[in-house]
Parts: C-alpha cells; structure tokens; sequence
C-alpha cells in the first residue's frame, strides 16, 4: 500500500476543499471497499478524507411518505429505522441481504453506492482490464465470467455493480444528493450509474470531487409493500448471481403501479421499465406476471458462461411478483 | 491540513487507555496484535471475508483488518481477551466451552466478539435478511435460522457451526434475549 495522509472531516466544506486540494485524494467512509482495493493496489490514494464525523447521518422524514437517508447513515443503521423498514420493506431487505452484520456497521450509504465491481479481474493487477485501466482490455470475456452481467454490458466490459442497497434505490425512484466546491445538485439514480460504453472506468455522474450528502426517496405507491429477493451461491454472506427489488400497487385488482429492478445482472442496478408497462393497467394473473419477466429480460445478452442468469431472473420477477399480488389479496 | 503520513492516536481497548503513533496503513487488526500485543483477533483473509478479525468498536462489532487504525482514533474497542471481566469467563464463552463452540479455536475470537455484537443488535430490535418484515415494531424471536443469518460474517473452517449456534442460543436465552 502507498503511503498517504488521513484527515478528519467536521464540516462538509472542510472536507470539499481537502479532496479538491489533492488529485489523489479519497474520501473514506467505512473503508470496507476503498481500503481493501488500497490492500490490492487498484486504488492509490495519497489522502484519505474520513467523512463518518460529519453531520449527514441519520433517517428522515421527508413530505409526501419519503425519506432522506444521510450519506454517511451505517447500512445496518439504515437497515433497522423503523421508517426505512415501514415504508421501503425492500430497502431495509436489500441492505440486509449485503454482506455480513459486521460489514454493515462500518458501511456508509454513500460508499455503498460507490462500492467498485467484484470482477475478480478488476482486483487483479496481473490481468488486463479495461475498468481499472483503461485501454488494457477486458480479461472476463473471454475468461471467468459465469457471474458477470447478461444486460447493457460492452466489448470493453461485462462486469456488474455489486450493490444490493442501489438496486431497491433504483426501483424507488430515489435521487443521490451531493455538494461540490461549486454548489449542490441532485442526481435521480436512474441516471447515476453511466452505461458501460467504451469507457468502463467512468462509472458515475458525480462531479470530480463532489461528496455525496444523502439518498432522497419520493413517497412512492405500493411501496409499503415491496421486497427485495437474492439468490446467491450460498445462503448468506455473498454478492448477488441475480436479485430482484419489485413494489406492487394494486386496486380493485388492477396493477396501478409496479417498480421492477434486478441486480447482478447489469454494470448498475436494471430498472425494467419496459415489463412495467406490461403490467400496469392489467391483472395481475400469473400469465401476464409471466410475459412481465419475460419483456424484462427481453434484451439480454448472455455470455457464453452466464446464461442461467436469465432464466433465474425471469423466474425471480414471476416470484416476486406473484408473492406481492397474493398479498395484495389478502390484505 | 496534515501531510503526514503517520498519526498519533488514542484508543481504549478493554478498558485500558493507550497513546499510538502508527503508520497511516496501519489497520486496527495490526495495531492490535503486532502494536498492543493482543493477538486474540486472527488475521484470517485481510479483507473482510471471514470474520477472524472481528471486535467491537464503540459497542458495535466490525472487522479490524478493513478498519484503519488512524480512523479509530478516540474508540473504546473490545477484543476477545476483554470478554472475561475479572477473569470470569461470561455466559457465552462458557456455553462455547461447554457445547463445544469450536474445534481449532482460530476462528473463535471473532466468533465470540461477533455473538456479543449480534446478541446487542437483537436486543436493540435490529431484524436480519431472515426476519420477517410483517411487523416493524416487533423485535423477531432468536431462533437457529436468526442466528445462522447474523453470525453470517463469521466462518469456521473447522465446521463447528451447529454448537457455535447452540452456544449463542443458549447465552441469548441466559441473558432473557431468545424470548
Ligand atoms: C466480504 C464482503 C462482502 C460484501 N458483500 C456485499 C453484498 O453482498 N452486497 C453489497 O451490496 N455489498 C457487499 N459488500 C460491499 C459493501 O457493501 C461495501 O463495501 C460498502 O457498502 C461500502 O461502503 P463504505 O462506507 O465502507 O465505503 P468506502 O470503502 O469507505 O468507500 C467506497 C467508495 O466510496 C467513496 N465514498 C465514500 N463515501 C462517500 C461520500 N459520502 N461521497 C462521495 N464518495 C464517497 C470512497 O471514496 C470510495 O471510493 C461486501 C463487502 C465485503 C468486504
Ligand atoms: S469485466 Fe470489466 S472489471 Fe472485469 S476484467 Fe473486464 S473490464 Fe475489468
Ligand atoms: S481477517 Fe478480517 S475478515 Fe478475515
Ligand atoms: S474452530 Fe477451527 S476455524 Fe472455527
């Protein structure tokens, strides 16, 4: 690991200016992703600016049955708040499906959303990769890759964006918050993570330099009930194969909402916007929750090693949703 | 603004206040073991795959090999050797001794420095992936599927999961928290 100066933040201009003084500079929040690619040599800062200290944590209640969860709220914290849990079930379930207990209480909301991919090509400074280095060329292709993404993926890169927290966020409609030396600004998450491309190295809208503050969710119908599904190579503890965050609203037994988004199978979370449609205005029965999964995976394009990964999320969205329409029966 | 790459930190492990200075690099696990001497925490991956390196920090448990030691500045940490207040083993070492919690005992330290971190969360309401979410206000009952999921982080190479689990349950159900 490359030597580098540490610093705590109290206020947010403080630390706005410590990383803008610093190309190399990092900001650090858990540490759980940024020091253990520091361990690996993929990330070299020469500064760390720690921004637990500062005064963005916490749950709160915004109008209209929202929430805003500060940057630096811990993922079990965030997990736990009564409100998370009562009004985005699948967010509390999302971000208890990540990790293990420990990781979750040194886990930031921000870092959360910034977490890296876990291509095992991308820790791997032996092998090309055109995310770490640009130009280099991307060792998964042809290589290891039966959990990389069958959605939205390039030539340059096949890989997926790990979090389990952003794909409920994406089905929420949520905006990231953020401030920069040159103001503050809002960016709706279905536009946060940039498609892969030829530049797989850029992975978000954030200004250089800007510090997240907090994650805004509108009040969204149907969102009481909501769940967050994971399926994984065992039953805790491990990233996604393909995850599933679906809210259902219906009335008079017509769907008047639905949010589908799928993890693990994209370079960010994948709203499924065009089998949303298939499903709103109709009855939920089980054929058309069944040609609802099939629209979503309808553009996929598996590698040669992960198209199990379509079929799963296909069966994971019926799932789902089936469970949240029976519920909707009962209660 | 500092530019220096070492600090000069203080932290509080098992009730015993300590002045460092350390390497910017330096995380709480090496602090701990090569620094303070206290070798309960294990190095077992060094990256936040396994659990050996777990102790409580400020009352809550984390991984000390992703925990950097300048970040810890001003913690109060307990590891494993802090368990026994007054040498008197607690009711969850004693239920792992007893139910034999543990074959090479490598893991055990973070093991033990996770239940007491799991047993506070329970206690504090907190739900896990296996909870139910029916009922937000509810703190969900301890059960084996409850303490498999929250002791997650934790791996036994040697596979003694099934009395790590009796232990926990035993000393949840010792300290009023199974029900
Ligand atoms: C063994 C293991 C298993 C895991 N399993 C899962 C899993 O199943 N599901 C899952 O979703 N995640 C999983 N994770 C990843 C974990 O959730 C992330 O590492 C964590 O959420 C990152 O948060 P952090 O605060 O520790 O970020 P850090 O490591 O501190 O930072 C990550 C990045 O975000 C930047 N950053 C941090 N805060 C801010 C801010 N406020 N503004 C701007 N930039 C910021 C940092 O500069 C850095 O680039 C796992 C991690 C490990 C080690
Ligand atoms: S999939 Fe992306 S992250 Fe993985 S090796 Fe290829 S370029 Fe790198
Ligand atoms: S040594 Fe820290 S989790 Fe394995
Ligand atoms: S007792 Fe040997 S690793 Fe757990």
């Amino acid at each position: 690991m490359r030597e580098f100066a540490y610093q705590r933040a109290a206020r947010v201009h403080d630390a706005l200016l410590a990383v803008a003084g610093d190309r190399n500079a990092r900001y650090l929040g858990g540490g759980t992703n940024l020091v253990d690619l520091m361990k690996c040599g993929v990330e070299r800062p020469t500064r760390l600016v720690d921004v637990r200290r500062l005064p963005l944590d916490g749950v709160h209640v915004a109008p209209g049955g929202g929430l805003v969860i500060g940057a630096t709220t811990t993922n079990s914290d965030a997990a736990a708040h009564p409100e998370v849990r009562r009004r985005f079930p699948a967010l509390s379930q999302a971000l208890l499906a990540g990790a293990s207990g420990q990781l979750r209480n040194m886990a930031t909301v921000g870092g959360n959303l910034l977490q890296r991919t876990r291509c095992g090509y991308f820790a791997d400074l032996s092998r090309p990769c055109n995310k770490r280095l640009p130009g280099s060329g991307c060792a998964a292709i042809a290589g290891v890759h039966h959990n990389h993404a069958v959605l939205g993926h390039s030539a340059h890169c096949v890989a997926t964006h790990p979090s389990d927290m952003a794909v409920a966020l994406a089905a929420f409609d949520a905006v990231v918050r953020y401030q920069s030396l040159d103001g503050g600004g809002e960016i709706p998450l279905s536009r946060f993570y940039l498609p892969v491309g030829d530049r797989p190295d850029l992975e978000t809208a954030l200004p250089p330099g800007a510090l997240i503050t907090a994650v805004a969710l509108p009040g969204v119908p149907g969102s009481l009930r909501s769940r967050y599904r994971k399926v994984r190579e065992r039953a805790s503890y491990a990233f996604a194969t393909v995850s599933v965050a679906a809210a259902l609203d219906v009335r008079d037994g017509v769907v008047r909402d639905v949010r589908i988004a799928m993890g693990g199978v994209a370079s960010r979370p994948w709203r499924a916007g065009s089998a949303e449609a298939v499903l709103r205005g109709a009855r939920p029965t089980p054929d058309r929750l069944r040609a609802c999964a099939e629209e979503a995976l309808s553009g996929a394009e598996p590698l040669p090693d992960n198209g199990y990964k379509v079929l799963l999320a296909k069966n994971l969205i019926a799932a789902v949703l089936g469970e949240l329409a029976a519920a909707e029966e009962v209660g | 603004m500092t530019d220096h790459t070492r600090s000069g930190i203080s932290l509080r492990v098992n009730d015993v206040s300590h002045r460092l200075s350390v390497d910017n690099r330096r995380t709480l696990l090496d602090a701990l073991r090569e620094d303070l001497g206290l070798t309960g925490p294990k190095k077992g991956c060094d990256h936040g795959q396994c659990g050996a390196c777990t102790v409580l920090c400020d009352g809550r448990r984390v991984v000390s090999c992703l925990t950097l030691a300048v970040a810890a500045d001003g913690a109060a940490v307990t590891t494993v050797e802090g368990l026994a207040a007054g040498g008197e083993l607690r009711p969850l070492q004693e239920a792992f001794v007893r139910l034999d919690g543990f074959q090479c005992g490598f893991c055990t330290p973070g093991q033990l420095c996770s239940a007491v971190g799991v047993l506070a969360e329970h206690e504090a309401g907190w739900p896990s992936a296996v909870t139910a979410d029916d009922d937000p206000e509810r703190t969900p009952e301890l059960d084996e599927a409850e303490v498999r999921e929250r002791m997650s982080g934790n791996l036994c190479r040697c596979g003694a999961y099934p009395s790590i689990v009796r232990a926990v349950l035993e000393a949840a159900a010792r300290q009023g928290g199974a029900a």
